[in-house]
């Protein structure tokens, strides 16, 4: 099973129900499935001697604010027999709750504390929920849209109370974001005046 | 009646010479044997993915090099692939061979820069003061062809930013000529050095099986026996056209890891070799006026190269609506790019898959039942940049 058409169609043969959309992109499969069997796809797409997807690469959430399903979860695979990539994605609203998949892939352990940390969406059976990447007592998901991009406090060495201290933070100058859109599209001059 | 068993918990880090950077490991120790390991990290935590977000696709190459550190390149090398994949930009043959020559700079200087602290760890100081002699050539190569000694940014979705000044690929070649001596001079300070055998054979080994459900890459998986490397499995720029062996360890202990990474630098400087043998002239950006900017000449004369060029770098160029997985075969492991665009011009969403994230989660497994002073080796084996895990 070296080819790629050929592995998405087994895997949509086999996985027919669980699948609800499939495609080939940038020699990568994609597939949408519903968040219910997770752990089911994942635990065929390794264990099968057709798919062996045996490296978890990584886990990450993007979020949508704008959508009803607010976050979507991507799981990406690597079979190293088969030389293939696999994402796996499925949307979710901000309250429910995911499953974990480190049973199957002990590596998950880490990425999804960083999911939980960044995106504050929960995992059921996971060992070890913590957050991860950021400060001991700290608030909020970071890579939330909503969630501003200087953070609420800061931090500083304060010379009277001797000791490490927590402010709101104070800009002296708010942050600058420009609009810069336009219908600008970039032409081909350059080229033409290098012909000439 | 039964004695009571009493282990001891002690805090290693953040400020540890041997944690390379700021890890705190909260170790659970009986007498001198480690029962548990919990990596405390992300205090070098900067928001990289977040701030990626907020800036468009030219300003946020340089977050890139402030990853892995001691490669920086080869990381924005992801970044700019994923991009030209996504645009289909044909990017120059040149520009693929110039791209290729920094990679395999950034190898050597990471596995110097590993092999010799890994060294230091366990007790040896010389190969530290000879290896970074060579660093500091390399590093001054990059500071010719970018300006600048670490933070390269150099490499441009569709190219790179500047052409080789003159005399410098043949500087390049002069060191080629001369750095396997040097790896044979650290091989005689190491490899059969008793010392640094006991202090590694035999330590921190990983199974075949562990390292892929630990989701290890590079010399971490290789070191196990696994044949996995992305520059020939799954080539990118000119790595197809290119000879090179990929070594690959037996016992997947931190010795292995060391000879692996021994070897690859010689396979390194062997890709430098050829590439500066077959490099062809010609441009070394795309010259797709949309994505790169116009020379200084034209700007001189002409009133739309000049609005083009404001444009490029206030509001830069935009990325049609897509979602795309590319990764590279950095010193570490396999750095990806997870890049979610949706036709502006800046990304929405920018997951940075680091190799260091997944080795140092296996920290606890790796080191269980060993003694405290191993803890140095192995981590100093796993190849650790702070800048990388803690994003």
């Amino acid at each position: 099973m070296k080819n790629l058409e050929d592995l998405e169609k087994f895997i949509n043969s086999e996985l027919a129900s669980k699948i609800n959309n499939s495609f080939i992109k940038h020699d990568n499969i994609y597939l949408s499935i519903d968040h219910n069997e997770l752990i089911e796809v994942i635990t065929f797409l390794k264990t099968n001697n057709e798919t062996k997807f045996r490296q978890l690469v990584e886990i990450t959430a993007v979020d949508y604010p704008e959508n009803e399903n607010r976050f979507k979860m991507v799981y990406l695979l690597l079979s190293h027999e088969y030389n293939q990539r696999i994402i796996i994605d499925y949307s979710i609203k901000e309250n429910e709750v995911i499953s974990s998949i480190t049973s199957i892939f002990p590596a998950a352990n880490w990425m999804e504390r960083e999911v939980f940390d960044m995106y504050g969406l929960n995992f059921k059976n996971h060992p070890d929920l913590r957050r991860i990447l950021t400060d001991y007592g700290f608030q909020g998901h970071p890579l939330r849209k909503d969630f501003p991009l200087t953070g609420h406090n800061e931090v500083r060495f304060s010379e009277e109370q001797k000791k490490v201290i927590y402010e709101p933070v104070k800009l002296e100058q708010n942050y600058r974001n420009f609009d810069y859109e336009s219908p600008w599209e970039g032409t081909k001059y350059i080229k033409e005046i290098k012909k000439s | 009646m039964a004695k009571e068993k009493k282990t001891l918990n002690l805090n290693f880090g953040p400020q540890h010479p041997a944690a390379h950077g700021v890890l705190r490991l909260i170790l659970q120790l009986d007498g001198e044997v480690v029962e548990k390991a919990d990596p405390h990290i992300g205090l070098l935590h900067r928001g990289t993915e977040k701030l990626i977000e907020n800036k468009t696709y030219i300003q946020a190459v340089p977050y890139f090099d402030r990853l892995d550190y001691v490669a920086p390149m080869n990381q924005e090398h992801a970044f700019a692939l994923a991009i030209e994949k996504i645009l289909k930009i044909e990017v120059p043959s040149r520009a693929k061979y110039i791209r290729v020559i920094f990679c395999e700079i950034g190898r050597i200087l990471s596995h110097i820069l590993n092999v010799t602290t890994q060294a230091m760890d366990v007790g040896a100081l010389t190969p530290t003061l000879w290896g970074f002699e060579e660093r500091e050539k390399l590093m001054g190569f990059y500071e010719r062809v970018s300006g600048s000694r670490l933070h390269a940014n150099y490499f441009r979705a569709g190219g790179v930013h500047k052409d080789l000044p003159t005399g410098l690929d043949s500087d390049i070649s002069e060191f080629c000529e001369k750095f396997p001596k040097i790896i044979d001079d650290l091989e005689t300070l190491l490899t059969d050095n008793r010392i640094f055998k006991q202090r590694n054979v035999d330590i921190g080994i990983v199974t075949k099986q562990d390292a892929l459900d630990y989701s290890f890459s590079g010399v971490m998986l290789r070191g196990s026996g696994v044949a996995w490397d992305l520059r020939r499995s799954q080539p990118y720029d000119c790595y197809d056209d290119l000879e090179f062996k990929i070594p690959i360890g037996k016992n997947g202990d931190c010795y292995d890891r060391y000879l692996c990474r021994i070897e690859e630098m010689r396979e390194s400087v062997k890709i430098i070799k050829q590439c500066l043998k077959n490099i062809p002239k010609g441009p070394i950006k795309t010259e797709d006026g949309k994505i790169s900017p116009p020379q200084k000449k034209e700007l001189k004369q002409s009133m739309e190269a000049l609005i083009h060029h404001f444009k490029l770098f206030t509001e830069g160029y935009r990325v049609k609506k897509d979602e795309i997985y590319t990764a590279v075969e950095a010193p570490k492991g396999e750095f990806g790019v997870y890049l979610i665009s949706d036709g502006s011009s800046k990304p929405y969403k920018c997951k940075i898959r680091a190799p260091g994230f997944a080795h140092l989660q296996a920290m606890d497994y790796l080191i269980k039942g060993h003694m405290l002073a191993d803890v140095p080796a192995v981590l100093g084996s796993m190849d650790i940049v702070f800048g990388e895990v803690d994003r």
